[in-house]
């Protein structure tokens, strides 16, 4: 990892390109850096924060945030008096580890590489833009990033929301959405597709700081089109949040408020004094794209986003060069995190040849056998003085002397520098250690260092227990030396109790077998296929209908007017041509059992049955259009879905574009008989009305909307028709256009929001944009106890993190089974759910961490209490001779210890966490009261 | 020592979210009372109900469980 860097130059081809890089110098070596912000502390010199927005102030010598990283302090060189003006250096001798080094230089590195990833996130809003709004003007305008530190607990006012002017509390704040978005002024004719969400969470954020305070939010549509985006915005609306469709014209200091001058549908003119004004402000191409377009040879689109395609989503014009993130147009976390697995995947296929080259495996020694004797050594740190200025060091590990199965203790400076580590490792073969104490820091950063050290000096790495007296203890008890000293003793205490039953546990692996299996073989399904042969690995596509494609087959064009018919049948070929995909139509998931690694599925097809043992499985089952009811559809020939429409359309009839069409959006959904929004439904509705004036220009077109969510690029299609004439009219949920017949018309009644009157017309066509209900997840969630969500899509692991793995280890999502998308998103989904799915393919075997569940056997009674709470699926009952027995499914198993918490006979243990071992720790707790109570006496 | 009540408490963290919040909040060197001592476990799923009462038993003026 190389940060302080910047890409200089790019040569070459695909596999064997090479970037030129400047790294710039951090001044301080990031070996030796304990993060432990001494430095920050003594440095003299102010430095504003530009982390924090300029919130608050740091110091020249700093790093940005808690979980940065690396987690190693720079310095900022504008700033350091040392860099400035050659004077200063206070850092230099207080740093106890010796980290920093004003002799760095910039440094040009150059790097063989076989493709490049274009990640750069994006850029800001300009101080232009900003001043329409009298941002600049009076200090209770903020932008929303600046509200959200504001907002944020660890920032620099710990969450509370206070006016800058006077530090007043404000009882009125007003959200202004699509600052910078949606916006010809300022270039950007996009929507940012993000700020809508983010402003309704900073809202919900300040009203749970403070009940009382009045928000509003003032837009043009709220696009929440994400997956259960709606639910955040109904909270919103239940909390008090109040949401006002209008265009703000202008933001006026008045006295010590802000006066809003807005406008509303129907014409009216408000002026409405708050607070405090939050700009929602949207993303920007990154500042620096023309110069990594320049270098990398890339194109960007009209806004500067690097320019991809519908198809390819995340390929770029030069081969070997792939893009993900905000670069590629705006989008929030979880669409990130799955471009970034999606591009890793990618570029994994054209480095296939030159997989695991490079990789260096340590040895370790033989672990030796533990032998009857507790053996424990208890190492305590100083941390420089992080720990020893607080703690008194010395005293916690006199503490131990007499503790049972303690045969050796010492301090050190720093435990975890090389030297200590050695030192460690020494001692435990030399005093014959079987069990290691180490009060220091987190084990969540530094254990795994440790259990290295462990295994190299012949134990097994779960011999370890660490102590979190820094960041638990002297950090946070700063001014209570003595309270501090006590408290560490008694973790120390509690932890030398649980070391005494620690059992070395084992390491296991279990071999995967390299062949996923994919359900559903439309867009996604096949971009699965085809992603993962890339990579090498075989795959089974099961398809249910007799032909493959699914949904796209139905489609004509996407919005970017690129043809789906040509390009579905070059995927259809490539699939049924490439040799490691084998597609199974008609087929059925009839049975599935096993865990990661090793699954074996029973297909039916036909009259035939198939049994196919893979190591993962890939969901894209794909959905359909909804069909709801009381609007006529199915009863009248004249009301279609959009999709029927779309197919009509293309066809060749010559009335086929109508003299007059009004267009339903949300028929359906958000609110009727599906709750949620379908995402893709009004870019739908955009294309087809832009069809129609293309065949039929002087029809009319009609589109009855809640909210037009043409988030992104679709913004300008929607733009487009509205220039070309099509009338886009809002309505309220309350207040659902009605269809009905009288006599041989059909009508359409609505109440037009603009001229603010009953409209009753009787148009040509109606079309409904009905929203999408996913296929069959109801069966194949019970079939691979994979959850789902209230809507029945498949609920993913962690919805920001982990987007298209299940909890189900081994099971992927991606398509409409995950939830309705576009399809861009779905192939870049796919991408994504194909390189998840190859890593256990890649590695061959899943390795299993050695903190896992066991039974008991002896003690189970075969109740299957621990099978229907694992939320993991990782227990299964087998059959020991006539009596049914819980068996954990190692490989599964997320170390939790529900199963072992719930288990009515104790027959289920934890590994590092046994019953017995917390019981210990709680008695050792125990002796706090004994021993305070001698104090007091 | 005053007669104020100081009370002792013992905590179970989840390692994921609890324990690390705990590790933040030191990075960050928020100040708080010092009468906490932990259990750091996997989930608080691993807490069977036995140890809070067995946490009462030993002493406990009360118990956190943060997950």
């Amino acid at each position: 990892m190389l940060t302080n860097a910047d890409l200089l130059a790019l040569d070459g081809k695909p596999g064997d390109f090479t970037a030129k890089i400047r790294q710039r110098p951090r001044y301080i070596d990031a070996d030796n850096c304990t993060a432990c912000g001494l430095c920050t502390q003594y440095c003299p010199k102010h430095l504003v924060d530009p982390y924090n927005e300029g919130l608050a102030l740091t110091r020249p010598i700093h790093i940005d945030y808690a979980q940065a990283v690396p987690a190693t302090y720079y310095i900022d060189p504008s700033s350091c008096l040392h860099l400035t003006h050659d004077t200063c250096q206070i850092c230099v001798p207080v740093c106890q580890s010796h980290a920093i080094n004003f002799s760095q230089q910039p440094e040009e590195i150059s790097l063989k590489i076989g493709a490049v990833i274009l990640s750069p996130g994006f850029g800001r809003i300009s101080k232009e833009t900003l001043a329409k709004f009298s941002y600049g003007k009076h200090p209770d305008i903020v932008t929303a990033v600046e509200f959200e530190r504001m907002t944020t607990a660890s920032g620099p006012f710990l969450g509370e929301v206070k006016c800058f002017s006077d530090g007043r509390h404000p009882k009125s704040i007003a959200f202004i959405q699509c600052v910078g978005s949606r916006d010809l002024g300022c270039n950007n004719g996009y929507c940012s597709s993000v700020c809508c969400m983010y402003a309704i969470k900073e809202a919900l954020v300040a009203k749970e700081h403070d009940p009382e305070v009045d928000i509003t939010v003032y837009y043009m549509d709220i696009r929440t089109q994400g997956k259960e985006f709606d639910k955040a915005q109904l909270r919103a609306e239940a909390m008090g949040i109040k949401f006002v469709r209008a265009k703000v014209a202008d933001v006026t200091p008045w006295e010590n408020r802000l006066q809003l001058t807005y406008s509303t549908l129907d014409g009216r003119h408000e002026f409405v004094p708050h607070d405090m004004v939050v700009l929602s402000v949207g993303l920007e191409a990154p500042k620096d794209a023309h110069g990594i377009a320049k270098i990398t040879g890339i194109e960007l689109n009209q806004y500067d986003f690097a320019k991809s395609d519908t198809f390819d989503p995340l390929t770029t014009n030069v081969d070997g060069v792939v893009v993900a993130g905000a670069f590629q147009g705006p989008k929030d976390i979880p669409e990130s995190v799955t471009q970034a697995s999606a591009a890793a995947g990618l570029v994994a296929g054209m480095l296939e040849k030159q997989r695991g080259q490079g990789i260096v495996h340590t040895e370790y020694p033989e672990e030796k056998a533990m032998g009857e004797e507790v053996r424990i050594g208890v190492f305590v740190c100083h941390c420089g003085i992080n720990i020893a200025s607080v703690v008194d060091v010395h005293k916690v590990e006199d503490s131990v002397e007499d503790m049972e199965g303690v045969v050796y203790h010492t301090d050190s400076l720093y435990s975890c520098s090389a030297d200590a580590v050695e030192t460690l490792k020494e001692r435990i073969i030399e005093h014959n250690l079987n069990r290691v104490v180490i009060a220091a820091c987190s084990p969540r950063t530094h254990e795994p260092l440790f259990q290295e050290t462990l295994k190299s000096a012949g134990l097994n790495r779960c011999l370890i227990e660490m102590v979190n007296i820094r960041d638990q203890c002297s950090w946070v008890h700063a001014g209570e030396p003595d309270a501090a000293t006590n408290k560490s003793e008694d973790l120390v205490r509690m932890a030398v109790a649980k070391a005494r039953g620690m059992q070395p546990l084992p390491e296991q692996t279990v071999p995967v077998t390299p062949k996923a299996v994919i359900v559903g073989a439309g867009i996604a399904g096949m971009t699965v296929a085809l992603t993962l042969a890339d990579q090498g690995f075989d795959s089974v596509l099961l398809e249910k209908g007799k032909t493959l494609g699914g949904n796209l087959g139905l489609l004509n064009h996407t919005l970017d007017a690129s043809e789906t018919a040509a390009k579905l049948k070059q995927l259809v070929a490539k699939v049924k041509k490439n040799k490691k995909i084998d597609v199974i139509t008609s087929a059925e998931l009839v049975d599935f059992s096993g865990f990661v690694g090793n699954f074996s599925s029973v297909v039916a097809s036909g009259k035939k049955e198939h049994t196919i043992d893979h190591g993962v499985v890939v969901l894209a089952t794909g959905g359909h259009e909804h069909r709801p009811g009381g609007y006529l559809l199915d009863e009248n020939k004249k009301v279609l879905t959009q999709m029927e429409l779309e197919k009509r359309l293309a066809g060749r009839a010559k009335n086929r574009a109508p003299d007059s069409i009004v267009m339903i959006q949300c028929a359906g959904s958000r609110g009727d008989d599906l709750k949620y929004c379908s995402k893709v439904c009004c870019n739908h509705a955009v294309k087809n009305a832009l069809q129609i004036k293309e065949l039929n220009p002087d029809s009319q077109v009609i589109v009855l909307y809640r909210d037009m969510r043409t988030y992104g690029y679709a913004e300008d299609a929607y733009r487009e028709a509205r220039l070309k004439g099509v009338i886009f009219i809002p309505y309220e949920i309350e207040n659902r256009p009605e269809v009905y017949e009288k006599g041989r018309k059909l009508h359409v009644k609505f109440f037009d929001e603009l001229m603010q009157e009953e409209m009753d017309i009787t148009p040509d066509l109606v079309a409904l944009s009905v929203g999408i209900v996913p296929d069959g997840t109801e069966d194949l969630s019970k079939l691979l106890k994979a959850p789902l969500t209230d809507d029945k899509f498949f609920l993913e692991a962690h919805v920001k993190l982990r987007p298209v793995e299940l909890p189900v280890s081994g099971v992927y999502v991606c398509g409409l089974a995950h939830g309705p998308k576009p399809v861009d998103e779905t192939i870049a989904q796919a991408q994504a759910a194909a390189a998840k799915a190859a890593i256990p393919l890649v590695k061959g075997a899943v390795s299993v961490d050695p903190i896992v569940s066991t039974v008991d056997q002896d003690k189970c009674i075969g109740c299957s209490l621990c099978v229907s709470l694992c939320p993991f699926g990782a227990i299964e009952m087998i059959k020991v001779g006539k009596r049914r027995k819980a068996q954990t499914i190692s490989a599964s198993c997320k170390a939790c210890g529900i199963c072992s918490s719930h288990c009515p006979t104790f027959a289920i243990s934890m590994g590092g966490f046994t019953n017995e071992q917390i019981t210990d720790q709680i008695i050792a707790f125990g002796g706090v009261k004994e021993k305070e109570t001698a104090d007091v006496a | 020592m005053s007669d104020d009540f100081n009370p002792k408490i013992l905590g179970f963290l989840c390692n994921w979210c609890c324990y690390a919040a705990a590790d933040a909040a030191g990075v960050s060197r928020f100040q708080y009372p010092p009468n906490l001592r932990t259990i750091r476990v996997m989930c608080t799923g691993r807490v069977d109900p036995a140890f809070i009462v067995r946490g009462f038993i030993e002493g406990a003026d009360g118990i956190f469980t943060g997950g």
